[in-house]
């Protein structure tokens, strides 16, 4: 047989039905839902008299709209409330688990899928959600989709899919130390820009990639939307299989799942549509400074203006950014004095993200005059850091120790920024009025997020002690 | 779904790229469970100024774009977040046709379930209707989905390309979830072989 990548094995594997000049029917083995795209999906299988094919095939959470103070007191926006309620509703009419606000293991749908093993190699997985990439970094094949489209895999379990191209993504030798792999990753945003990747399934190999724990592989999945893919992934190998071990909702027959797991890796010889090489050793700690995810510079490096652009629309884009984000281009990115600071999101609110902040943050103060918080990324992950301590490090710091949620990654709920207000943010998006109106988002690591607050800028890390 | 064979309408232009759908539809408007009346709603942090009123210097609030029911816009265009509440806005607002350079893909693949259609053009072409938009008053576009042409009343022509098979579902408003439907038998054996049940 021909030597076939990872992204071929799986989309091989799944194909239900495909014939010429029409999009592949694709089987879909887990479908994620949360309350924001799917009501009215839901309500359009109601109007058609249709069900849900394989309710043991889904799970929903509420995540992107909740409170993360105080979960005893009633949601006080009414909007958002019925949206929560509808999704509750509508998992008990269709016999959809959900994983509800008073569940233990509520949180990020990004967070619990792989935190309780339901998210496995070779699998496909979807959710109305674009960084549904996440999932990608066990070796499965999963991205975001619309609501027409979560309606349409929740009446068929499968989905109308066109073949997409391949990219590899290499990154040779290791990552110094300090840089991490929010820094890996914006920085190959950076370097292929933010639609470098459309049109793409990314497939990350290498050295550097391989010595990538599981919560920062899905660091790295999780932001290949940010570069135009809809997907990204990393070949399933002993660390995944480690991580997965003994997690709730794994094969029953693990070590079988394991044999057939080792077969996903791409074979020797398989060829990508396009592949990229990189050098981890020239990545320095990441500070975006614009307005997308591609806009961003090395923390030792200064805020690029338009002239160093030489395409009319960069110029523009450039322009437009800086007058945004109130920068005038030339400042050093350590002179960047900052009001607020976000730990958290499905990008960065796992338990290694909060060890390395705390690490960080122990022993010191945050700058009084920022505002700083820590919004772990589920249930299991705050009782977690809980249970090492991490919360009393950071409230000790002063910061504020949140419930699990979205949270001002996107500020659907309470927590957003006011005007003009600078963030320091571990989410993946730093686009106008992410984060509130007028908000200005820099994206940066949870050790650099956590060092920025201390001293009320931006620091290196790698200078930092 | 609507079917889409044809549309001549007014053009709008937005000089940008990287339009992301939390520009086209805010957050704030994601709370509701209806699937219609976002259009009110569309570009609301750059449509509107502090205190609730139009932005004047806004594109689509100027007079010229008034009524307008295709949109020009640079490349990347419905970049960043996968909500469907983005097409549904244009849609809601009167938006038919939306032509960029490119698309980003899961808002490229929305626009087809909600009977807009987007079109790819080069950068030259695109700063061709640019400059034609520019130069006149009431600057109508005509696209047509069956011969896969855009033209105008002016002498500029082109043609595009599409899937062969979204152009059909388009063209005669079907349903994608019937149409899978269809292969139910396949679904289940691929089902059975990979025992795959209820339990
Ligand atoms: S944490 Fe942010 S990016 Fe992740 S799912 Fe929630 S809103 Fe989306």
């Amino acid at each position: 047989m021909k030597p076939r990548t990872l992204f071929q094995k799986i989309w091989d594997n799944h194909i239900v039905h495909s014939e010429e000049g029409r999009q592949t029917i694709l089987y879909v083995d887990l479908q994620l839902v949360h309350e924001v795209t799917s009501a009215q999906a839901f309500e359009g299988l109601r109007l058609e008299g249709r069900t849900v094919r394989r309710p043991n095939r889904t799970i929903a959470t509420a995540d992107h709209n909740i409170p993360t103070t105080d979960r005893s007191l009633p949601i006080a926006d009414e909007v958002s409330k019925k949206q929560i309620d509808t999704l509750r509703d509508n998992c008990k009419e269709f016999g959809i688990r959900h994983y509800d606000l008073d569940d233990p293991n509520q949180g990020i749908v990004h967070v619990i899928g792989p935190e309780l093993g339901y998210t496995q190699p070779g699998m496909t997985i979807v959710c109305g959600d674009s960084h549904t990439s996440t999932h990608g970094a066990f070796g499965a094949l999963a991205f975001g989709i619309g609501t027409s489209e979560v309606e349409h895999v929740l009446a068929t379990q499968t989905l109308l899919q066109s073949l997409p191209k391949t990219l590899e993504l290499r990154v040779d030798g290791q990552l110094s130390p300090g840089v991490t792999a929010k820094d890996l990753i914006l920085y190959l945003i950076g370097q292929i820009t933010t639609d470098g990747g459309t049109g793409y399934c990314i497939e990350y190999t290498g050295e550097a990639i391989r010595a990538l724990s599981m919560e920062n592989r899905m660091t790295v999945c999780n932001m290949s939307i940010e570069a135009g893919a809809r997907s990204g992934m990393i070949a399933p190998d002993e660390t995944t299989f480690e991580y997965l071990r003994g997690r709730q909702y794994v094969p029953e027959d693990f070590e079988a799942a394991v044999e057939r797991w080792k077969k996903l890796p791409t074979d020797e010889g398989a060829e990508y549509d396009k592949s990229l090489k990189f050098a981890a050793a020239e990545i320095a700690p990441q500070v975006s400074w614009g307005t997308n995810p591609g806009l961003v510079a090395s923390v030792d490096g200064k805020v690029p203006t338009p002239s160093d652009y030489s395409d009319p629309t960069d110029q523009k884009t450039v322009a437009n950014a800086l007058a945004y984000m109130g920068l005038k281009g030339g400042e050093p990115i350590t002179d960047l004095k900052i009001d607020r600071v976000f730990i958290g999101s499905c990008t960065n609110g796992r338990i290694e993200d909060l060890r390395a902040a705390a690490t960080v943050a122990k022993g010191h103060k945050v700058s009084d005059h920022v505002d700083a918080m820590v919004v772990p990324g589920s249930g299991q992950v705050k009782r977690q850091a809980e249970a090492e301590g991490l919360d009393l490090i950071f409230k000790e710091a002063g910061f504020e120790w949140r419930e699990a949620g979205c949270s001002m990654c996107l500020a659907m709920n309470p927590d957003k920024l006011s005007p003009g207000e600078r963030c320091a943010s571990t989410s993946n998006r730093n686009f106008e009025g992410r984060q509130g109106k007028g908000g200005r988002t820099h994206l940066v690591s949870p050790a650099m997020a956590a060092a920025a607050a201390v001293a009320g800028h931006f620091v290196d890390i790698r200078d930092f002690v | 779904m609507k079917s889409f064979t044809t549309h001549t309408g007014l053009v709008a232009i937005m000089d940008r790229a990287n339009v992301d759908t939390d520009q086209i539809i805010p957050k704030q408007f994601l709370k509701r469970i209806e699937r219609t009346g976002f259009g009110e709603f569309l570009f609301w942090d750059w449509a509107k100024l502090d205190d609730g009123s139009p932005n004047p210097a806004f594109e689509l609030n100027r007079p010229e774009a008034q009524g307008a029911s295709v949109l020009v816009a640079r490349r990347n265009f419905g970049c960043g977040s996968s909500r469907e509440h983005a097409p549904w806005a244009l849609e809601d607002y009167g938006f038919r046709v939306i032509i960029a350079p490119s698309f980003a893909d899961i808002f490229y693949n929305n626009c087809f379930k909600n009977s807009m259609l987007p079109i790819r053009l080069s950068e030259e072409l695109v700063d061709k209707i640019f400059s034609q938009a520019a130069k006149r008053v009431d600057y109508r576009l005509t696209a047509d989905l069956e011969n896969c042409t855009l033209s105008d009343e002016h002498g500029f022509s082109t043609s595009f390309e599409v899937d062969s098979f979204r152009q059909h579902c388009l063209l005669n408003g079907l349903d994608d979830i019937g149409l899978t439907l269809e292969h139910e038998d396949k679904i289940t054996a691929y089902e059975q072989a990979q025992g795959i049940g209820v339990s």
